[in-house]
């Protein structure tokens, strides 16, 4: 149990969720962009555009009469990750690794019936789990299968890298890695580890598990600090382009390094949380300053990304 | 990107919460509606009661009745009198009160009453005409001792005033003024004095004052003597010659004639008792708010019914100035974001315990049922609508068990709203399945704990009394509310969220 004074929080430079919501999303981030982000599917054919790639497309399910049918053409399926078009925050996904006979085996290793998928997408088009309970879309895609060199340090799941980027630049990054607290999740508030990236090079800077500092994997008891990202630069660059292709000017850009395909964008975020700068162990406000105190901006995300690294070499 | 300036926005927050303040004051000013609840004003209760002996034939009484009495405000008049016919008349800028009746014989009584609150604002209006002196005539030797006392008055004073005080001074029997002997005699007094100033050029009249005091019965008017300066009437203690009236003398009698005339009755005699009350002043502003320009501006003109939705309505800002404090600057995590106002609401009809009691133990069996839905595979909205009927039936058993328990409290469980008790289960049944139970407690809690600071706050008696009687002064909750839009520091509860950062410094 302990308090932080503000002016120290000040000092260091820690963005919070008023001025996030004021000053960076509410300012930079046009509502009419917001669609684009929340709907999965949107996102995917509007990044498509700028060379972004995304987990293969397998089947989006938009009615109630498609589920019945939806075992038929799973049966061609090995893994296979569901998520609704509209959720947030990683809820409602649900991602199959395997087939038991009529089994279906989840992340987690449990094994569902194919009646609890059904439920599940039915959820979905409900709007369960959608931003404002609308009606919504299951989207089906191709299971992402990440690279052994990361893979081996998360827990179950896949590790993602959340960087956010504002204005095209990419400002701060991190790894997130599943926990067995966290239920095979990526979700830093459900105990998932998150591992600040230095965004000149890629490598760990310091890892936080429920926003304490850690040294280990608690499950894989892996040091974290030895974490390096491989093709750094292009994740950059990607993540940085994705301001061209919605727009907003403050977002989240969650990318997953896959086996075959290499770098993928999971989703975007146009109200990324906080937590990364806990996982850096610095404060946003710095760099969001210095990027607003830009007077020639760079046109092209490979200058962004560039900038980024060379300015932003953690040393602020 | 430099931003934008916030002066204009601030400015005109500024401008809200002024005018929200500034229409407040002036109501309660002008309407004299009260800041706290509670507050007393006195009020004095004058009974005029006229004596007569009815000698068989059609009576008309009339009696004068006060207009614009200085230093009072008049609430309420009526008479009480059987069997007679009564009106008020205005006649050239004097008010009687008639009563009449065919046949009258033996002994008679009437009854008028007025409701006066003493109020220092009030004074006459200016006449419409100029009073003129009249012209008085005297006989010799008077004729030559009221010349020489008001040349002796005039040679010692400069105004109407010093004037009329000067010449009360010389007419005491005490004075050396030796013809003050010859013209005062005990009744004639005041009359005297009242025609000599008009002699002397100096508009003036006799009124009759009645001395207030509480619970006195069968008194009588005393008369004053009143002069207009050019631009209003003065009154002098005609005996003391002290200028102005005392404190508590109602002047029943102004610019009349007469007091009472009686045709068709003898001995005819008035007479006052009184009595002084205390009522509520928002009491007392309600019925004068119909009277008044700035009335139409307030909610007693509803009918009752309404005014008693707008009692509850008007609260609901208030609780939603608590619910964006505890989000906005607190950080307070709450399970939809107004559901915590509508329990509070709630609690303001159960009471707060066996609110918060029936509240828990129906999300609690709800959530128990919500359960077993799950497990049946429905759709959502099919779901929700079960779970609606169910929180239906709950309450209804929470009710009845309670009732039958012999505690009446059981059934306000009725008092929440069943739609919105239905998706708090929904979600914290979701909650509870991805996030785990404990963030379904802390968002649980949370709600609780903005509801009850909601209620405490909706609940005191002056907050219903201020956002009803003032409703003006929610100009000032909204501009506080979008004041808080654009707070932009730190959360209460991101000072315990980031404080790892410590370690970073």
């Amino acid at each position: 149990m302990g308090w932080i004074s503000p002016f120290k929080l000040n000092q260091l430079g820690m963005l919070n969720m008023n001025r996030r919501n004021v000053d960076y999303i509410a300012r930079y981030n046009s509502r009419a962009s917001y669609p684009l982000v929340d709907n999965k599917l949107k996102t995917k054919l509007v990044v498509a555009e700028y060379d972004v790639r995304t987990p293969r497309l397998l089947q989006v399910v938009r009615q109630q009469h498609e589920i019945p049918h939806f075992r038929q053409i799973a049966d061609d399926l090995t893994g296979f990750a569901i998520k609704p078009a509209k959720g947030s925050g990683g809820k409602g996904i649900t991602v199959i690794t395997g087939r038991d006979g009529d089994e279906y085996i989840k992340a987690s290793g449990a094994r569902v019936p194919s009646a609890y998928l059904e439920r599940h997408l039915s959820n979905i088009l409900a709007g369960l789990y959608s931003l404002a309970g609308t009606p919504d879309v299951a989207v089906v895609e191709n299971l992402v299968e990440s690279i052994p060199g990361l893979a081996r340090y998360s827990y179950q799941g896949v590790p993602d890298i959340r960087i956010v980027v504002f204005q095209g630049y990419p400002v701060m990054a991190m790894l997130r890695l599943a926990t067995k607290a966290s239920d095979g999740k990526a979700n830093l508030h459900q105990g998932a580890v998150g591992v600040g990236l230095n965004i000149a090079n890629g490598h760990g800077l310091n890892a936080v598990q429920f926003n304490r500092p850690i040294l280990l994997h608690p499950d894989t008891g892996l040091a974290l600090e030895n974490i390096v990202i491989d093709d750094w630069q292009e994740m950059l660059v990607m993540a940085s382009r994705c301001y061209e292709a919605t727009g907003l000017g403050y977002m989240g850009v969650d990318l997953v390094v896959d086996v075959n395909e290499g770098p993928l964008l999971l989703e975007l975020n146009a109200r990324p949380g906080l937590a990364i700068q806990m996982a850096n162990g610095r404060g946003l406000l710095p760099r969001l300053r210095q990027i607003e105190a830009i007077r020639k901006p760079h046109f092209t995300p490979e200058e962004r990304a560039a900038f980024a690294m060379e300015t932003f070499a953690s040393s602020i | 990107m430099t931003s934008r300036s916030r002066i204009p926005f601030y400015f005109a927050i500024l401008l809200l919460i002024a005018a929200g303040i500034s229409i407040a004051v002036w109501r309660h000013v002008e309407l004299r509606i009260p800041w706290f609840t509670g507050e007393q004003q006195p009020v004095w209760m004058v009974e005029a009661r006229i004596d007569f002996t009815g000698t068989g034939e059609p009576v008309l009484a009339s009696m004068n009745i006060p207009d614009q009495p200085p230093g009072f405000r008049i609430i309420s008049e009526q008479a009480a009198s059987p069997g007679y016919g009564f009106s008020i008349v205005e006649d050239s800028g004097e008010r009687r009160a008639e009563w009449s009746k065919r046949d009258v014989s033996g002994a008679q009584t009437l009854y008028f009453k007025v409701q006066l609150v003493p109020d220092e604002q009030i004074q006459p209006d200016r006449p419409r005409q100029q009073p003129k002196p009249e012209p008085a005539f005297w006989e010799e030797p008077q004729a030559t001792a009221v010349e020489e006392l008001l040349q002796q008055a005039a040679a010692r004073s400069s105004t109407p005033e010093s004037m009329t005080r000067e010449l009360i001074k010389l007419l005491q029997p005490d004075s050396s003024a030796q013809n003050t002997t010859l013209l005062v005699s005990n009744d004639n007094y005041i009359n005297l004095l009242n025609r000599m100033l008009n002699h002397a050029g100096i508009p003036a009249r006799t009124a009759d004052g009645l001395a207030l005091e509480d619970a006195r019965r069968r008194q009588q008017l005393r008369p004053f003597l009143q002069i207009y300066d050019g631009n209003k009437w003065l009154t002098f203690n005609p005996r003391t010659a002290e200028q102005g009236l005392p404190e508590n003398v109602l002047l029943w009698r102004q610019a009349a004639t007469s007091l009472l005339d009686v045709v068709g009755g003898d001995d005819s005699e008035v007479s006052f008792s009184m009595l002084r009350q205390t009522v509520p002043a928002l009491q007392l502003a309600q019925a004068q708010s119909a009277e008044n320009g700035l009335g139409f501006l307030s909610l007693y003109q509803l009918p009752i019914e309404e005014q008693g939705m707008f009692r509850m309505l008007l609260l609901l800002p208030l609780g939603a100035l608590v619910v964006a404090f505890m989000r906005i600057v607190v950080g307070i995590r709450t399970s939809g974001t107004f559901m915590p106002i509508l329990i509070a609401v709630a609690f303001v009809q159960t009471t707060l315990i066996p609110g918060l009691i029936a509240f828990v133990s129906v999300v609690a069996i709800g959530l128990l049922m919500r359960g077993y839905l799950s497990s049946l595979n429905l759709l959502l909205v099919s779901r929700i609508s079960a779970l609606i009927i169910l929180v239906i039936f709950i309450t209804a058993g929470l009710s009845i068990v309670g009732y039958q328990m012999g505690f009446n409290t059981g059934m306000t469980v009725t008092f929440f709203p069943m739609v919105i008790i239905a998706w708090t289960i929904e979600r914290m049944s979701i909650l509870w399945e991805e996030e785990g139970a404990r963030e379904v407690f802390v968002q649980g809690a949370g709600s609780l704990f903005v509801a009850v600071c909601a209620f405490l706050l909706m609940s005191a008696p002056l907050a219903e009394h201020l956002t009803f009687n003032f409703p003006e002064l929610h100009f000032v909750v909204l501009g506080l509310i979008l004041l808080m839009g654009q707070y932009t520091g730190y959360k209460l509860s991101e000072l315990r969220r980031f404080h790892p950062m410590k370690a970073y410094d």
